[in-house]
């Protein structure tokens, strides 16, 4: 298949994987901040093969993983009333809240419908006028400027019977949180190539300068990552600190600027609690004021409910490196896929599910 | 007199009225059904069919279909009901003889539709020489069900050699699979979440008689077991026989027939084609050594001309089931949990 299968070749794999080796000098630690990399590290056996070469941390780029359960709960609670349809990406529906997931929701009798894209949710609020349709908008930039395309979409078609609970994220703001910690672990970042699809990486240059870090765009197939992975261990090895763009079949130094003109037509930056992270400055995105009568918490007066109980998922230690999925007492225990404790178990970008699915041992 | 409540005679959709056993139903019955899967066998109307004797032993098998959309490219839920039942029967080994039909109707279904479905139906049984002997209809009202839902049980004779079984799978037994994988599945999520793909995939919906009969008349007892690898895909086909042997199944990611556009869809939405529903490819151990012949044989058929030898059986390793991928590092291969939801990006 055309840009997939030459990036995927077994032998071109095996070459950089031996240039890695013979240019490591000592064991650096590099996060990906993907999870979609996450998983393409561990199913194409990379991580396993780098052992010892490279330590990979698994960030915290699952958007599914950091939306904050009081969300969750929100849109399980909309979801219930007679009148509303919620609308939800696939991945979201396992993800437990504090007082169940949407599936325990839907199996409950709450009406909630998979899409594919957020247009089909419009589609959908045109399909069925009697009722609310309201979508549950995760993400992080690659998949907002399609959420602002489905608001535009909406108000052109004058439904008054679609929102949006707005949960989109932003990634840099959380690169930023996790290196200022005193305990930061990472030497280097592979940047999330579809994220500079959207963004560009131009913003990355002031981070690489303040932080003193190598940011290298990467791409999700086996030689995107072998690639970025090289080009941050050869970096790190010759003591310098640059951006470099390793996935530039797709992504441009300035990005897709139709894209960023209709997030911020549509969206102001807020500050934004991640689960497991807390609140991260400026780490999300909301609607602006004139577009707010699409934001579902405008729409329905509801109470807000407490979040119940303590999130015994240690997702925070996992995705700041200081927790190896495996590692975690929980995995494998209280914690498998059919009964998870958080999301990185369950969303299929999660570092958690990737090692369970991929079976990855403490030793990895 | 007449009677003053008028009875429903709409000719066009299927009423409740045609569920209450009157003179509606045994005309739905005679005119549509029977008529449609015309044999002596119904024709008799008795209550219960009675059937020849046969000289082996006999298979039974049952199952139900609920899907949506009733009709998708390369089949529909009368197509599916007849060779979803004589492809469990072909795989454990029998020569399929007789089906039962059970329809489900909701109120409102349009007649035109149940026609279409019961020619269907007609077709397929004709098609792979098994006769219709009995069955039932119910009328659920609007709402209680999906438009159809179609039970069948169906009865086949054992022919020797019977395939040993999963349970006797052995190191260096060959593992192939039948033909391009996850078709089904990708087809019926192609429709019915209106993905607009152009054009539509096509579901492998079909009969495994032909391939089951070649590999019984030239592979005999060196066939250990065969599946047909339906909900859950080829992983959970071999997530079973790994646990009935014992044994590790691995395979290689390479070796899989997969279609471009099952591939595509797969990618882009998250899916993993091993975990997708097929509904005419067959999963197949034979001993160490008769895997190319088998696939030889199968690539002479149209339905299977897309076999391959996908991998081997090892004693038990690091997981039940392992796949290699790129790097050729084995590692486990994780059984479905519920349906495969697709990713957010």
């Amino acid at each position: 298949m055309k840009y997939l299968d030459e990036y995927r070749d077994p032998e071109a794999a095996r070459l950089l994987l031996d240039e890695i080796r013979r240019v490591s000098t000592r064991c650096w630690t590099l996060m990906e901040v993907c999870g979609g990399q996450t998983h393409s590290l561990l199913r194409h056996g990379i991580a396993a093969e780098l052992e010892g070469t490279v330590e990979l941390i698994h960030g915290p780029g699952c958007p599914v993983c950091v939306t904050d359960q009081e969300a969750i709960d929100f849109a399980c609670q909309l979801a219930q009333r007679d009148d509303v349809i919620l609308a939800s990406f696939g991945d979201m529906l396992r993800v437990p809240g504090s007082r169940g997931s949407l599936l325990d929701a839907r199996t409950a009798g709450a009406r909630i419908q998979i899409v594919y894209s957020p247009l089909d949710a419009v589609q959908l609020a045109r399909k069925h006028p009697e009722k609310q349709v309201v979508f549950f908008a995760v993400g992080f930039e690659t998949t907002a400027p399609a959420t602002a395309l489905a608001v535009k979409q909406a108000a052109r078609d004058q439904l008054d019977n679609f929102s949006l609970i707005v949960s989109h994220v932003r990634v840099q703001p959380a690169m930023e949180s996790l290196v200022q910690a005193p305990d930061n672990r990472v030497q280097a970042f592979l940047a999330a190539g579809h994220v500079c699809t959207v963004m560009g990486y131009e913003s990355y240059e002031s981070f690489v300068e303040q932080y003193r870090l190598p940011v290298v765009v990467t791409g999700f197939e086996p030689l995107d990552l072998l690639e970025g992975i090289l080009a941050c261990v050869k970096q790190l090895e010759a003591n310098e600190v640059r951006l470099e763009n390793r996935y530039a079949r797709t992504v441009q130094a300035a990005g897709n600027q139709s894209a960023q003109d209709l997030v911020r037509e549509i969206y102001q930056i807020c500050d934004r609690a991640w689960r497991g992270f807390g609140v991260i400055p400026e780490g999300g995105l909301e609607l602006c004021l004139e577009w707010r009568q699409y934001d579902a918490r405008t729409r329905f007066s509801e109470p807000a409910l407490p979040v119940l109980g303590i999130d015994e998922c240690r997702s925070f230690d996992v995705m700041t490196g200081h927790l190896k999925p495996p590692d975690c007492p929980h995995f494998r225990k209280s914690c498998n896929p059919e009964s998870p404790l958080g999301a990185p178990m369950v969303s299929s970008e999660g570092a958690c599910a990737a090692y369970y699915r991929y079976g990855m041992t403490a030793s990895h | 007199m007449n009677c003053p409540v008028s009875i429903p005679t709409n000719a066009d959709y299927v009423t409740l009225a045609h569920g209450e056993g009157g003179r509606l139903s045994r005309k739905l019955i005679q005119e549509r059904i029977v008529h449609a899967l015309s044999n002596e066998t119904l024709l008799a109307m008795n209550d219960a069919a009675q059937l020849p004797r046969v000289t082996g032993a006999l298979a039974l098998t049952t199952d139900s279909f609920v899907v949506s959309p009733l009709f998708f490219p390369g089949g529909d839920i009368g197509t599916l009901a007849v060779y979803g039942t004589i492809n469990d029967l072909a795989v454990s080994g029998a020569r399929p003889l007789w089906l039962t039909l059970s329809l489900i109707m909701e109120e409102g279904l349009p007649l035109v539709i149940l026609d279409r479905v019961l020619q269907s139906i007609a077709e397929a049984a004709q098609q792979t020489g098994v006769k219709i002997v009995a069955g039932d209809t119910k009328v659920v009202p609007r709402g209680a069900a999906d438009g159809l839902f179609i039970n069948t049980a169906g009865v086949g004779e054992l022919i020797a050699p019977i395939p040993s079984g999963a349970a006797t799978l052995q190191e260096g037994d060959e593992l192939i699979v039948s033909g391009t994988i996850g078709r089904h599945g990708i087809a019926i999520l192609a429709v019915r979440e209106e993905l607009g793909l152009e054009p539509l995939p096509s579901s492998d919906c079909g009969s495994l008689l032909r391939p089951v009969e070649i590999l019984r008349e030239s592979m005999g007892h060196q066939v250990r077991c065969l599946r047909d690898a339906t909900r859950g895909g080829v992983a959970a086909v071999m997530q079973e026989w790994a646990e009935a042997s014992g044994m590790t199944l691995s395979i290689e990611e390479q070796s899989l027939p997969v279609s471009p556009v099952v591939r595509g869809i797969s990618e882009l939405l998250g899916l993993d084609p091993l975990h997708i529903a097929n509904e005419g490819t067959m999963m197949i151990a034979v001993k160490q050594g008769a895997g190319a012949d088998a696939v030889s044989f199968l690539k002479s058929l149209p339905e299977t001309a897309d076999a391959q030898v996908v991998g081997t059986v090892k004693h038990r390793g690091i997981a039940a089931v392992t796949i290699k991928r790129t790097l050729g590092a084995e590692q486990p291969l994780d059984d479905p949990l519920g349906s495969p939801l697709p990713r957010i990006c």
